[in-house]
């Protein structure tokens, strides 16, 4: 299990690395955490030739908030979002997501810009991202650019960054109300990639009511999906048991899986509608755990 | 520094395994630890088709790289007449394909450069044209008139390997026709793989110099690889030294002898160098040895009031390509005729046909002493099944059927004498444990809430301890094993034993039994295995043997020891041999234990001041052929939760009784079931080695064949019933195996029990969630 040789090019600023990637193409790719690419690389399914590695580059790790948001560096690892308490009040989903992929050891070096380049429709970022209706920042030789989430995944494997652009930071816009969020993943076994993710992000108003909704769904398509429908069926609502079946019937639809190895395409379809319920439901009682009974 | 040993009679302490001070250290020394200097390494060609004749091959790319030393194929050494190696199971197996391939990842070439990476860049420039053939996946479809012949080189030309029946057929139907109640369930259990940590792998080094090949191999068997190679190769026996150093766990896997092995030995043969070839997690998962893939189908007999009359058992047995299983010869289905089980059947009658598909070959013992864990599953879910259409309590049926200890020793309707037991002592143990009636009421309370809960018993009956040499041959060498003890003048002991441990404890356990006869502590003794010029001939460790067989040569050449010894004594005490007692730890006089001598003085006395006329020195070598096998038994209670939502089960509770005999170290014995009970649930829950219709093979690394980590590895209550086995030294009988055996049927049992409400009787492991939420989506369950 030994990679096909390759150049290695560990370059300290942004324009390096686009230069770099300018220059050989498509036989260069840019490393992160590696997570994705070695694994790839070690069965000789990738084989670049050169490896431009961001590890270096300063300024590309770590995570900030103003007011608009929150801006994750591409070089952020998961394990820093995981323990990244402070989001804990404006970005739920993010501290609900990060524990659910991989192990430790596979968290410590792998990063959300590079789960997200990577565009494995099972990633659980993607599902979040898309909850959190993030963006993308990216710079490429022609200067720098943003991609929305419902724009950023094209297929299998596939985005729509160009082969020498990169991904410096993903940016989370704030939330127009109070958050609550979670994250439910269907897995075989620890460790492994979802059989379906259910990415849940509700932004609720004083009154209780959910003013912004955000569904993402991995594993149950070509690449990560939202499910507008069962999103736009929860603004402006109160959440109860019966508008809960409702959203989850919706998202379902949204679903559109195939039968493998992990389960048929009806089954997966039923485990979003089985996940997005429990979620409302677990949501439903958080919220209403913080509102006077009245409102 | 090891940790000290030093308790006094150590047989039956939960003494700590001495070998953990250097491996928990990380200073064991596996193969891939060794580097040799001028070593070469060799990495394989393999195929992507299942089945496809072979138009060409050209290696002039993969020669021209700089550091390639050799690059072979199978016309190579089919000018050596090496293309074809015999197995263990007395078929043949192609070393590199000849003409065809027969499997996906098949060897079809071997290339040997000066690093492994750059083995890996070559073996990438070989190319091979393949022309695809028609494949056979289903084993069933194999034996049909128009499925293709596989395996050209076979006459007569058949997908069928072996037809092996045993037991009495007419008497067997006439009594099931004669049943008031007959239940009949076909029962799967799939391909799986021991997947042991540490994969294949050798070192081959051959000096020509000396002539002499020193081969480092991770070894279940070192001294019948080194009889196989020699046979092979023609290269003389005591020219060939086998070292098996530490392995990272065998579970069968590391019974058999691959084609990276032949290969390896083949270059270093040719080059003059140490060749050094470790396989890829892929590449042990798709090609060497997978363990299971029976297709069964039962029928089982009882009386309206639960008593058990006949058993009839129909096997389809997938091999793969080749029969490369490591069964005694004379068993090419295993000890699968235990499949009696626990229970006293008047007759029974099982058959198995052996078949050829376009997958892998095998298939080895995976923990489990040759098909029995296969038999135990089947008798075990067969009794469930017996349960439910008698609306009778599983337990309360086995109890109904269950030898009676009077029976002992047992003679089965299949053939086998079991040794000893008390069946119902060890599930009324387990009863007990778990409450089971409180359990039985829980289920009850929450079925009328709708929720679903299950228990699942599982009585088996393990065969271990292969075997008495009227019966047990692998490739004409009896299944014996040995023992050499030699104490040095101060005392000290070196064992050493024909077995090779690969995470049983031996250097413990061994030590205990030693120490014990001696009168020494286990720091006294070392033991050692896995070195064929120094350890003397045995055939291995696999099938629960080792303590059945090498651990009760132990305990007789420690005997031997002591009957020197005490000739010893007598002189050193000055009184006659028959007036020498000895306590355990000291002899002394008869009535006189003021004045005593120990082992140490024995010893130095042994070369220095001896008997006139008596020998010097202090040793003892034992042959041990057992006269039996021994039989160890086990009740276990699994308790399941199911999510009505997801069809996902939690295993609440899992309670295992074992009975092994007499324990030598209770501490080893539970890692053992610990173990055991995590493949089991594995094997239960998790894993396949599947394959698509092409003969893909879906399960080619850790992303899709689960191996369970401490996360869902639910939490094992063990305890244990003593009975001794009548016929070993000690009363010991084999254990490794027993939870592997024993917990499957358990976990089946217990997910079956949980949807028995809806009319379900049987489904097929692995039990996913997508499949049990199959079962409740059709009977109209969900969240
Ligand atoms: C054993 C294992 C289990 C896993 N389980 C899960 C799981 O359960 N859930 C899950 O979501 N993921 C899982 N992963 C994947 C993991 O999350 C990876 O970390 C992630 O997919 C890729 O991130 P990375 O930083 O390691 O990217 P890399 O592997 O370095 O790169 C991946 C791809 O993205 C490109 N890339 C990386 N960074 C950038 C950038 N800034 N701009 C443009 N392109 C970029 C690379 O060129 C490459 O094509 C698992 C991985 C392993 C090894």
């Amino acid at each position: 299990m030994f990679p096909a040789p390759f150049e290695y090019l560990a370059v300290r600023s942004v324009e390096e690395a686009i230069d770099a990637l300018a220059r050989h193409g498509y036989d260069a790719k840019v490393i992160a955490g590696g997570q994705s690419l070695l694994p790839m690389m070690k069965l000789r399914v990738a084989a670049p030739s050169v490896l431009v590695d961001l590890n270096r580059v300063e300024g590309l790790s770590g995570w900030q908030e103003d007011a608009q948001g929150l801006r994750i560096g591409a070089t952020t690892r998961h394990a820093a979002l995981e323990r990244a308490r402070p989001l804990a009040e404006r970005y739920p989903l993010i501290l609900a997501t990060a524990p659910w992929i991989a192990d430790p050891l596979v968290r410590n070096r792998g990063t959300m810009a590079g789960s997200l380049a990577h565009a494995d429709p099972a990633a659980d970022w993607g599902a979040a991202f898309l909850a959190l209706r993030g963006q993308v920042e990216v710079q490429g030789p022609q200067g720098t650019r943003s991609i929305g989430a419902d724009d950023f995944f094209v297929d299998i494997f596939t985005t729509s960054l160009a082969a020498d652009e990169i991904i410096t930071a993903v940016r989370l816009p704030r939330p127009v109300g109070h958050p609550e969020a979670t994250y439910l993943k269907l897995e075989r076994k620890v460790g492994d990639f979802a059989v379906v993710g259910v990415a849940l992000n509700l932004e609720v108003d004083p009154e209780g009511r959910v003013a912004q909704a955000g569904i993402g769904l991995a594993a149950v398509g070509p690449k990560p999906l939202r499910a507008p429908q069962a999103e736009a069926a929860l603004i402006g609502q109160r959440l109860s048991f019966n508008l809960a079946r409702e959203v989850a019937a919706l998202a379902a639809e949204a679903a559109d899986p195939t039968s493998d190895q992990r389960g048929s395409a009806a089954f997966k379809r039923d485990m979003v509608r089985v996940f997005v319920q429990r979620g409302l439901e677990s949501l439903r009682q958080r919220i209403e755990g913080r509102q006077p009974a009245s409102a | 520094m090891a940790l000290e040993v030093t308790e006094a009679r150590p047989l039956g302490k939960p003494i700590k395994r001495k070998e953990d001070a250097r491996l928990v250290r990380g200073q064991g020394r596996y193969l891939d630890d060794i580097a040799l200097p001028g070593m070469l390494y060799l990495a394989l060609v393999r195929s992507p088709y299942a089945h496809a004749r072979i138009k060409r091959i050209d290696t002039s790319r993969a020669k021209a790289l700089p550091g390639v030393h050799l690059v072979l194929t199978g016309e190579d050494l089919a000018a050596k007449n090496l293309a074809w190696m015999p197995t263990l199971a007395g078929d043949k197996q192609m070393v590199l394909a000849v003409g065809k391939v027969l499997f996906q990842y098949q060897e079809v070439a071997a290339v040997v450069a000066e690093s492994r990476a750059l083995a890996e860049d070559a073996a990438n420039l070989v190319e091979v044209e393949y022309e695809p053939l028609p494949v056979v996946v289903d084993p069933f479809y194999a034996l049909e008139p128009e499925a293709p012949i596989l395996r050209e080189d076979r006459d007569p030309p058949s997908n069928r390997i072996f037809h092996w029946e045993v037991g009495d057929r007419e008497a067997t139907e006439e009594a099931l026709r004669r049943s008031a109640v007959v239940v009949k369930e076909r029962i799967r259990m799939p391909r799986v793989h021991p997947a042991p940590l540490e994969p294949c792998g050798c070192i081959a080094d051959y000096q020509r110099a000396t002539g002499k090949l020193t081969w480092y191999v991770t070894s279940q068997a070192p001294h019948a690889h080194r009889t196989v190679l020699s046979l092979v190769s023609g290269l003389p026996e005591h020219k060939i030294h086998v070292i098996s150093p530490d392995v990272g766990g065998g579970f069968g896997n590391k019974v058999p002898v691959f084609p990276g092995y032949v290969c390896a030995i083949v270059a270093s043969i040719g080059l003059g160098r140490p060749v050094k070839w470790v396989e890829t997690r892929t590449e042990n998962l798709t090609s060497t040895n997978f363990a299971r893939d029976y297709h069964m189908e039962v029928e089982i007999g009882a009386t309206e009031d639960g008593r058990v009359t006949a058993l009839k058992v129909f096997t389809i047995a997938d091999h793969g390509a080749f029969d490369a299983a490591a069964d005694p010869t004379r068993f090419p289905a295993g000890l699968f005729s235990i499949v009696t089980g626990s229970y006293d059947f008047p007759t029974a009658f099982a058959e198995v046909d052996g078949v050829y598909t376009n997958k892998a070959p095998g298939g080895v013992a995976y923990r489990c002493s040759f098909r029995v864990t296969e038999a135990s599953f089947l008798i075990e879910r067969a009794m469930n099944s017996l349960a439910l259409r008698l609306n009778l309590d599983p337990a309360e049926l086995r109890l109904r059927n269950f030898i009676p200890p009077e029976k002992f020793p047992y003679r089965s309707p299949l053939g086998w004498t079991y040794d000893s037991g008390d069946y119902a002592a060890t599930l009324k143990r387990a009863m007990e444990i778990i409450d089971y009636p409180a359990l039985r009421r829980e289920q009850a309370e929450r079925r009328a809430r709708g929720e679903l809960m299950g228990i699942g018993v599982s009585t088996f009956t393990e065969i271990v301890g292969a075997g008495p040499s009227h019966t047990f041959d692998i490739l004409g060498i009896k299944m014996f094993d040995s023992c050499e003890i030699r104490v040095h003048p101060t005392g000290k002991v070196i064992a050493r034993l024909g077995t090779r441990h690969q995470g049983q404890g031996h250097e413990t356990t061994f030590a205990q039994v030693i120490a014990e006869e001696l009168g020494l502590t286990t720091d006294d003794v070392i033991v050692e295995e896995g070195d064929t010029d120094t350890a003397p001939y045995g055939l291995g460790t696999y099938a629960s043997r080792s303590t059945p067989t090498a651990g009760a040569a132990a305990a007789v050449a420690a005997r031997r020891v002591r009957d020197k010894a005490r000739k010893i004594a007598a002189h050193l005490l000055e009184v006659a041999e028959e007036d020498v007692d000895w306590d355990g730890q000291r002899f002394h006089p008869v009535g006189a234990p003021a004045r005593s001598v120990g082992m140490a003085e024995v010893a130095l006395a042994a070369y220095t001041n001896l008997p006139p006329g008596m020998e010097p020195g202090l040793e003892a070598s034992v042959y041990y052929d057992p006269p039996n096998l021994t039989f160890p038994n086990g009740a276990y209670i699994c308790v399941v939760d199911i999510d009505r939502g997801t069809g996902q089960v939690h295993v609440r509770r899992f309670v295992a009784v074992d009975d092994c005999g007499t324990v030598i170290n209770p501490m080893v014995v539970e890692g053992q079931i610990h173990g055991g009970l995590t493949e089991g649930f594995a094997i239960a829950f998790l894993q396949e080695i599947a394959f698509d219709d092409t003969g893909n093979c879906l399960a080619p690394n850790f992303m899709e064949y689960l191996v369970p980590t401490a996360v869902e590895t639910p939490r094992w209550e063990t305890d244990r019933t003593v009975t001794p086995s009548p016929h070993h030294p000690i009363g010991a009988k084999g254990v490794g195996e027993s939870p592997n055996v024993g917990s499957p049927a358990a976990f089946a049992n217990a997910v079956i029990d949980a949807l028995a409400p809806l009319g379900v009787t049987h489904l097929d492991i692995p039990l996913y969630p997508w499949k049990v939420w199959e079962v409740l989506r059709q009977h109209g369950i969900t969240e």
